[in-house]
């Protein structure tokens, strides 16, 4: 099977973002999806520290110190960007204004439970930003991680062993093996990897899922 | 006459007393107010309850503050980072206490303290570790966590201009946390790159009134 790489994972979900959607990227891969939003799409990028129309990433000799995003990186702004505080920032999350938040994960429930703030360990040093105001407030969330953990086992799971961010608010995983969407009546294979098919998928996977019509 | 303009960092927080609560505007670094921050420290008061996005990066600012043991609890959205070595140590000794809220949560307790609200009910964090002992409700059809307010005694700002009211404008995403932390502390300090005439900023542009705002200083 071809696994898809970080890059392709972020070009996969790019593709599914339509235009004049306003979108939120997580930390870490889900920010990757912004290099490969398909030119000519006109989609206005969110950011928790109180930006909306995020564009590419300056050149060392233009950081502004004042201009960053949530992972604290240099940005830039688009032509017709705003500026805003951080309450209204999370008006926008919680209210219900982002059409899309896309956010990484250590574990997604079949229930559409999402687990990504929070190992749990004994000395571990909790930390949330806004991730929990972003599982519940964005219109749709999708989730992108690799679909197994470092030793092998699924990330896609019964019950989440680490503590919760949101419960029942993924609607849709993206990983290096398929496309998934959470639906009420569980989980619905849409595509899977070349040279994979869904019986492969399945027993890789650590819930039971089903498949689309339409896919492979 | 108001003239709210003060002559320096130090002359700014004098008054700060040992077991305040204050707010330290700044996400990372930006509209962070580091003269601030460290008029605060050479200030010497202690027992300081912060409250920040962060817990401090590198060994400036907030993280100054910090390792000078000058803070007893921070409530923040997000302390781990990968320089946020003074507030891990301390976390860890158990010499700092750390109260963590989601970020919008954060915001919103600010804002509810400065707007006058006594509580409110938000569907963040609902069936997770972070709402467990919290009143919860169910309106309609979703799941609420109650919350309330984060009142300080002071609120430490960063901003771009202001005039001797106290009228403030900032700087790009350098406004973050300033305008809701100005509104929420009965004494709010800023820190300006500029000061102006009054008159001199736009009326339409400015973005916290000066009524929210007690000592600027020029830095």
């Amino acid at each position: 099977m071809k696994k898809l790489d970080r890059k392709q994972m972020a070009a996969r979900v790019a593709r599914d973002i339509p235009e004049g959607a306003y979108v939120n990227l997580g930390i870490g891969l889900p920010t990757m999806v912004a290099d490969y939003l398909p030119k000519g799409r006109e989609i206005i990028l969110h950011s928790e520290n109180g930006i909306l129309g995020i564009g590419p990433k300056p050149r060392e000799a233009e950081f502004d110190e004042d201009l960053i995003n949530a992972g604290k990186e240099p940005v830039t702004l688009l032509a017709g960007g705003a500026y805003f505080h951080h309450a209204d920032s999370f008006a926008m999350i919680r209210g219900r204004h982002l059409d899309f938040a896309v956010l990484g994960a250590f574990q997604v429930s079949a229930a559409g439970d999402l687990a990504n703030w929070h190992t749990g360990g004994a000395d571990a040093i909790p930390a949330v930003g806004g991730a929990m105001d972003l599982a519940v407030g964005a219109k749709q969330v999708l989730v992108m991680m690799e679909h197994l953990s470092k030793d092998g086992k699924s990330k896609i799971v019964e019950r989440c062993t680490y503590p919760l961010t949101g419960a029942r608010c993924v609607d849709r995983i993206y990983t290096d093996l398929a496309v998934i969407d959470v639906k009420p009546d569980g989980l619905h294979v849409v595509e899977t990897v070349d040279g994979l098919d869904f019986q492969e998928l399945q027993r890789l996977t650590g819930v039971a899922l089903k498949r689309l019509a339409s896919a492979a | 006459m108001i003239d709210k303009f003060v002559s320096s960092p130090e002359a700014a927080l004098a008054d700060v007393p040992d077991g305040a609560t204050v707010m330290i505007h700044g996400f990372g670094n930006a509209g962070m107010p580091a003269a601030l921050i460290d008029a605060l420290i050479a200030q010497g008061a202690r027992e300081l309850t912060i409250v920040n996005n962060n817990a401090g990066n590198g060994d400036t600012g907030l993280a100054a503050l910090i390792k000078a043991k000058r803070v007893r609890k921070i409530l923040c959205s997000f302390p781990r980072q990968a320089d946020s070595w003074h507030f891990d140590a301390q976390y860890r000794s158990g010499e700092l206490e750390l109260e963590l809220v989601p970020q919008g949560t954060l915001a919103e307790r600010i804002r509810a303290a400065g707007a006058g609200i006594g509580a409110f009910f938000t569907p963040t964090a609902y069936g997770t570790q972070l709402a467990e002992g919290k009143e919860t409700r169910r309106i309609g059809e979703r799941d609420y966590v109650l919350e309330y307010p984060i009142h300080a005694d002071y609120a430490l700002i960063k901003a771009d201009r202001a005039d001797r009211w106290g009228n403030l404008t900032y700087r790009k995403s350098a406004r973050n946390f300033g305008p809701i932390m100005a509104a929420a502390a009965k004494t709010t300090v800023v820190q300006v790159r500029e000061t102006v005439q009054l008159g001199e900023l736009d009326p339409e542009v400015i973005v916290t009134p000066g009524i929210f705002v007690k000592r600027v200083v020029k830095h």
